[in-house]
């Protein structure tokens, strides 16, 4: 239990009177809690629910008609298969991995040089950083799309996955080198300089000290990374030009500018964009909720 | 984290300016200009393509016509008089007024304030109970999900289909005949807002119970011990003690809805007509299905510009953290 509820149970009221109000209050607060939980989980059971249920029984009823439920496969084979989201999925695998790998490992390096290398400006550079945090990632579309095409017409970076790798990359370093540079200044001096006086490189320092023992700020920050990757829909419309490498994101709108009511496809696609989100916000919560702890309050 | 400590670095001076002596020496105390160069080459180089080049690139081509992102015809502030004087964009003309930037203020306004108020009632009452983590993570999970699937999740929950969508069977059930959330002018806006709040009151919950409880029990205590009750505890005691995770919350929620694009985008493609549109979508809008390169750039650089005061902000309480 919290420090807080323990000091708030410490003060139980002595009359009764006082015992029944307390009662009360407390039925008020498991109805207001129970009510929280409802509005935050009944929208996504609903969709879950309908995901599995027959097209001609979603037109019927609506999904809360739970005495007549018939459950299906049948939608998710439908929108693996037909509606390409088998591919979809691969293609959003295949955007998220190395826009996470790239930046844990470009951010790690920067954020060592920015806490145990001295260089002169450093402070500066760093508060460049921190002002970088916050610059939209629209400022990049139009130079970085009509620049690419001008210098190498033929290489057709938005044709393959590169472009989004490299955006992703580069727009996740600001944020990945603040997060990182505040857990490795944390670490203790002796450590890194006595790993020097015995004679070590700053990159052995690096990956033989630094590295393993920051693997929760390091772990707490991929996943940060990951799930935005994996989430993300507008820089897949910009840097994503070739519809066979299309993500769920973009699948997901095209399904639904082309079947707005076809909800056994939708709720189906919903689901599996969603379910390796869900499966690591349940698996690592704890990583996950420090990383935005840590993020947030910066 | 908390602001950030000193950098744990011995504040002397450099003595030798002789670079292959530091490099061989590998003291801590001097600069180690190899090490950093090979640490923050990847970085720099990153940051320099695709941050630093394309901001000036796009605020030299919103004071240029600009189509197809060429620099053809220099057209001085043209851009920004026409943005500024477009209904779409701002329009205060009307009572309410209305245009994209006009949305962004609702968002701001109301999708700020009820996500911290919600973030701060959840996080303590939740805290007087047993199964507050269950009801923390019960909030928390639209986080994880993808803005695509909370717009698909809600387009569901707004149907105007009373045997689809479950508000308007809820409101069916009292004999409401069913609203169409996402297709009236007058609604679109706050039917998003309120799906924005549901995707971001876990994250102000967590951020403020953790705040919350860092308040030590002692000082609670020792104030029911002198008669306060729970009303005078929570604006008196925990709410000022919370203000600085409110207000940094408060920042982060200003630059999401700043930022915010996916959730219009796939709910309602900022309609219905141009009703819910808002700065981002504009900016896309704008630069990639009707091709004004030159208009869209001058919307990215009203982004970038209402971004700078918080920017500001950042450096100066990074600053100062770091000096204390």
């Amino acid at each position: 239990m919290s420090v807080l509820a323990e000091a708030m149970a410490g003060s139980r009221p002595r009359t009764p009177a006082g015992r029944l109000v307390a009662a009360l209050n407390h039925w008020a607060i498991h109805v207001a809690l129970g009510l929280i939980g409802l509005i935050w989980l009944v929208p996504t059971l609903g969709l879950l629910v309908t995901s599995f249920r027959p097209r001609s029984d979603i037109q019927a009823t609506g999904w809360w008609d739970i005495f007549n439920l018939h459950l299906t496969l049948e939608n998710y084979r439908q929108v693996l298969e037909a509606q390409g989201m088998l591919p979809a999925f691969m293609n959003t695998v295949f955007i998220a991995v190395p826009s996470t790998v790239l930046p844990i490992a470009i951010c790690a390096l920067a954020a060592y040089a920015f806490s145990w290398v001295r260089f002169p400006f450093r402070d500066t550079l760093f508060l460049i950083v921190i002002a970088f945090l916050l610059v939209p990632v629209q400022v990049a579309f139009i130079p970085l799309l009509t620049t690419a095409t001008a210098l190498v017409p033929d290489l057709q970076l938005t044709r393959g996955y590169v472009a989004i790798w490299l955006a992703h990359t580069a727009f996740a370093l600001p944020f990945g080198i603040f997060l990182l540079r505040n857990f490795f200044i944390t670490l203790p001096p002796d450590m890194i300089e006595a790993a020097r006086i015995d004679g070590a490189s700053d990159f052995r320092v690096f990956s033989q000290i630094v590295v393993p023992v920051s693997v929760p700020a390091i772990a707490a920050y991929g996943i940060f990374q990951f799930l935005w990757v994996w989430n993300d829909l507008l820089m897949a419309l910009v840097f994503v030009q070739d519809s066979s490498k299309y993500p769920m994101t973009r699948a997901i709108q095209n399904l639904l500018s082309q079947y707005g009511t076809e909800w056994h496809l939708l709720a189906a696609g919903a689901f599996l964009l969603m379910i390796v989100p869900l499966i690591v916000f349940f698996s690592l919560q704890r990583y996950f909720v420090q990383g935005l702890l840590a993020g947030s309050i910066k | 984290m908390g602001l950030a400590p000193t950098p744990a670095v011995p504040a002397q001076k450099v003595s030798t300016p002789d670079l292959t002596a530091v490099r061989r020496a590998r003291t801590p105390e001097g600069p180690n200009y190899g090490a950093a160069i090979l640490f923050l080459f990847p970085a720099a180089i990153l940051l320099v393509v695709f941050l630093l080049y394309p901001s000036l690139y796009t605020i030299l081509l919103s004071f240029n016509r600009g189509r197809n992102g060429v620099f053809e015809q220099w057209v001085g502030f043209d851009n920004y008089v026409r943005l500024f004087t477009d209904p779409d964009f701002i329009n205060l003309s009307t009572f309410p007024p209305s245009g994209a930037l006009w949305n962004n203020v609702l968002w701001i306004v109301f999708y700020t304030s009820i996500v911290i108020f919600l973030g701060l009632i959840i996080a303590v009452v939740a805290a007087r109970v047993r199964y507050e983590s269950v009801i923390k993570a019960i909030v928390f999970i639209p986080m994880a999900i993808s803005a695509t699937a909370l717009a698909v999740i809600w387009k569901f929950v707004y149907s105007p289909d009373a045997n689809i969508g479950l508000l308007n069977a809820i409101l069916g059930a009292f004999g409401v005949s069913p609203i169409s959330w996402l297709g009236d002018e007058n609604l679109v806006n706050f039917a998003l807002i309120a799906v924005g709040i549901w995707g971001s009151v876990g994250f102000a919950t967590v951020i403020l119970s953790a705040a919350v409880k860092s308040i030590p029990a002692e000082v609670i205590e020792s104030a029911r011990v002198e008669g306060a009750n729970e009303r005078q505890i929570f604006f008196r005691m925990i709410l000022p003690m919370v203000s600085l995770p409110i207000s940094v919350l408060a920042v982060t929620l200003v630059v999401n809805v700043i930022k915010l694009f996916d959730l219009i985008y796939v709910m309602t493609a900022g309609g219905p007509g141009k009703a819910s549109r808002v700065i981002a979508f504009t900016m896309y809008q704008q630069a990639f299905q009707a091709g004004q390169y030159g208009y869209g750039s001058a919307v990215a650089v009203v982004m970038l510009v209402v971004l700078i005061p918080i920017m500001i902000y950042n450096v100066r309480r990074f600053r100062t953290g770091a000096v204390t």
